[in-house]
């Protein structure tokens, strides 16, 4: 390969900038994967999503979901949704951005979703995560909680654990925390 | 001429260079006027100065390299001392037989505050001893992330040798590295534009090195799906039924430091942040009865660290090295194209020839098209469908980050169907040929796949677009 180096040596020294621009860096193939999650994405009219950096950051996006049946009817949710240039050798970082009374999600926003983390997989993309967040409000369970107080509700006294989640979507304490309005 | 060769410092090198042999590649002209020539027009540039770093570096030097540049963004800190051994701990220990020692074993504390290099950028410390060592060759550090160069700053050199740690890094030096590579009209690689990478990689006892020449040997990403999936707590299991220590340290890490520092962001380089984690993972643990949480436990299961040996780093660069040393003299028929090595029990070392994808996003060559500068965006999409090597409907259209047209969501249709009446020359820049990327629903033989797809689009027409190297790589 010297031959070539040389060449291309006396190449730099002769030709400086002719016609063309230096090679602007591509995307990365973890950017092109999500364009194309993205361009497919086949949502449910209960779940919409908007992109806050305009329409070309696709690697930062938010999910709203309202779902329409099982104990959050009616109450919106929003989810942040962060990507990683290695996607999707990586799960998508999501986090839930309002304050919502779910055995599975915490107050601080973290979600227990097992394809978010042990039982992700390439092959999986952005539908299926935001099919497993609705499916979330429909049939929350009590097993493998984030929230331990509220999964005992709805594991003893489904009855008590419907009342407090329409208390916390309206606005209102269940126990010593208090839930901003999300209907 | 060859034979009058004045006797040199490097015997060996001499007698890889000088000399014919059976092994050797095609285009081998043994000589001095190679040795002189790796000397005076080779460049390689070696990311990362740590552990494979300071090995690559002394290896490249004492083989004949002569102009080297090393990039790393991290300061030395104590624990690397026991491997990175261009890193002293106090001035005066510079004996040969004491620096071994130092080299090899775990970290010998020197008199307190006499820890002269901890601290320091590392690229610039292990260039200055290189060069101290080992006379004539210049090595030019810089002290920041590969993020931070421009493109044309990884264009000057002829090869680059990898000492990194992350599949995020080497993913994005590969697509740097394959951004250079060029087609010709026939879908062959042009020798020209390849630059080729050496990589290595180790965790403990274990270590690869791999030659990369894209548009020849598989990329980076051709074979990224060869990684395992990370592994990854489920949550819940954090929060409620810890079973071992990493357990605990994850609760800490992910879910305990979020409630107590509201907003403030985890830092694993901040001692104080790691030794947070620590005594909150000690009381989970004593909390679950659960023995084994240590502070390096914790160090590791939150950096994702596995404890470094010097000789893998040793073992792995210098395979490097000699392969740096092949790519640029042709000396020997390289390495093809993926070492791997293990130490744990005995020794086993095999090379594997994998084979790179034809529709690799990054190195492969896509499909050509070419075009008139007058057509529109709209008209772009509707030919791709009739393609013959594509057939994909309802395409989507992304150019170097900039979404031209999304088919969905609507939002997005939306805010892009304004682009559909332009010319695609004027959207993209005016430049005669670049790559851009679609996706879609591919029609292949009445079944119907979703794919995405690299173009090679080239504008006809333009004044100067012959098959030369066109865009300014040197």
């Amino acid at each position: 390969m010297i031959k070539l180096f040389k060449v291309k040596e006396k190449q730099r020294e002769t030709a400086e900038n002719a016609n063309g621009k230096a090679p602007v860096k591509k995307q990365s193939a973890g950017e092109l994967r999500l364009h194309k999650d993205i361009s497919e994405l086949n949502l449910p009219k209960t779940c919409c999503i908007s992109f806050p950096n305009g329409k070309d950051d696709l690697m930062n996006f938010d999910v709203s979901i309202q779902p329409d049946e099982g104990y959050y009817l009616g109450g919106t949710f929003l989810f942040s949704f962060q990507v990683s240039p290695i996607y999707p050798h990586e799960a998508p970082k999501v986090k839930c951005k309002t304050k919502v009374y779910h055995p599975n999600i915490d107050l601080e926003g973290n979600v227990c979703l097992n394809i978010l983390r042990e039982d992700w997989k390439p092959v999986l993309n952005i539908n299926t995560i935001i099919y497993g967040l609705f499916h979330l409000f429909t049939e929350p369970n009590y097993e493998d909680p984030l929230n331990h107080d509220a999964a005992a509700v709805l594991r003893d006294n489904p009855k008590m654990f419907e009342s407090n989640v329409r208390r916390a979507m309206a606005g209102g304490y269940v126990g010593h925390t208090f839930f901003p309005r999300c209907i | 001429m060859a034979d009058a060769a004045p006797p040199s410092k490097s015997r060996d090198l001499d007698k890889l260079l000088l000399r014919p042999g059976n092994l050797v590649g095609p285009t081998f002209d043994p000589g001095v006027q190679l040795r002189d020539d790796l000397q005076e027009y080779v460049k390689v540039l070696v990311v990362g100065a740590g552990g494979l770093g300071c090995e690559l570096l002394k290896d490249l030097a004492l083989s004949g390299f002569k102009n080297l540049e090393v990039i790393d963004m991290d300061r030395i800190e104590v624990s690397n001392l026991n491997r990175q051994f261009l890193f002293r701990i106090s001035i005066g220990l510079n004996l040969d037989c004491l620096s071994l020692v130092l080299k090899r074993n775990s970290v010998i504390m020197g008199p307190m505050g006499r820890l002269e290099d901890v601290g320091k950028p590392k690229a610039e410390v292990a260039a200055k001893r290189v060069m101290e060592r080992v006379s004539g060759v210049n090595i030019v550090p810089h002290f920041c992330r590969i993020e931070d160069k421009d493109i044309e700053f990884y264009s000057d050199f002829n090869i680059i040798a990898l000492g990194l740690d992350s599949i995020e890094a080497r993913s994005y030096i590969n697509a740097v590295a394959c951004s250079f590579l060029e087609y010709d009209f026939d879908d062959n690689p042009r020798e020209e534009t390849m630059k080729p990478m050496v990589d290595g990689g180790t965790e403990g006892f274990k270590g690869h090195a791999r030659v990369i020449v894209p548009g020849v040997t598989p990329c980076f990403e051709c074979t990224i799906w060869l990684f395992p999936p990370q592994v990854k707590f489920p949550l819940c299991t954090l929060a409620e039924t810890p079973r071992n220590a990493a357990h605990c340290i994850e609760y800490a890490h992910l879910i305990k430091w979020d409630e107590v520092h509201r907003g403030k962001a985890f830092d694993p380089d901040n001692g104080d942040h790691m030794k947070w984690v620590y005594d909150e993972a000690v009381k989970r643990a004593e909390l679950f009865g659960i023995p084994g949480v240590t502070y390096s436990l914790t160090q590791g299961v939150v950096k994702n660290i596995i404890p470094a040996i010097a000789s893998t780093n040793a073992i792995v660069s210098a395979a490097c090295a000699l392969e740096t040393l092949k790519i640029a003299s042709g000396c020997s028929k390289t390495l093809s194209n993926y070492l791997t090595y293990n130490g744990v029990e005995g020794l086993h070392s095999k090379v594997t020839q994998f084979v790179k994808d034809k529709d690799c996003l990054v190195c492969g060559p896509g499909v050509l098209i070419e075009l008139d500068t007058t057509v529109t965006l709209q008209k772009f999409i509707n030919m791709l469908e009739e393609h013959p090597k594509l057939l994909i409907s309802k395409a989507s259209i992304t150019y170097h980050g900039k979404n031209l047209y999304m088919q969905a969501p609507p939002v997005l249709e939306e805010m892009t169907r304004s682009n559909l009446n332009l010319p695609l020359y004027d959207l993209m820049d005016k430049i005669p040929k670049d790559i851009l990327h679609a996706t879609g629903t591919i029609n292949k033989d009445n079944k119907k796949s979703s794919g995405l797809k690299k173009l090679r689009v080239v504008f006809k027409g333009i004044d100067g677009v012959t098959d030369m190297d066109l865009a300014g790589g040197a």
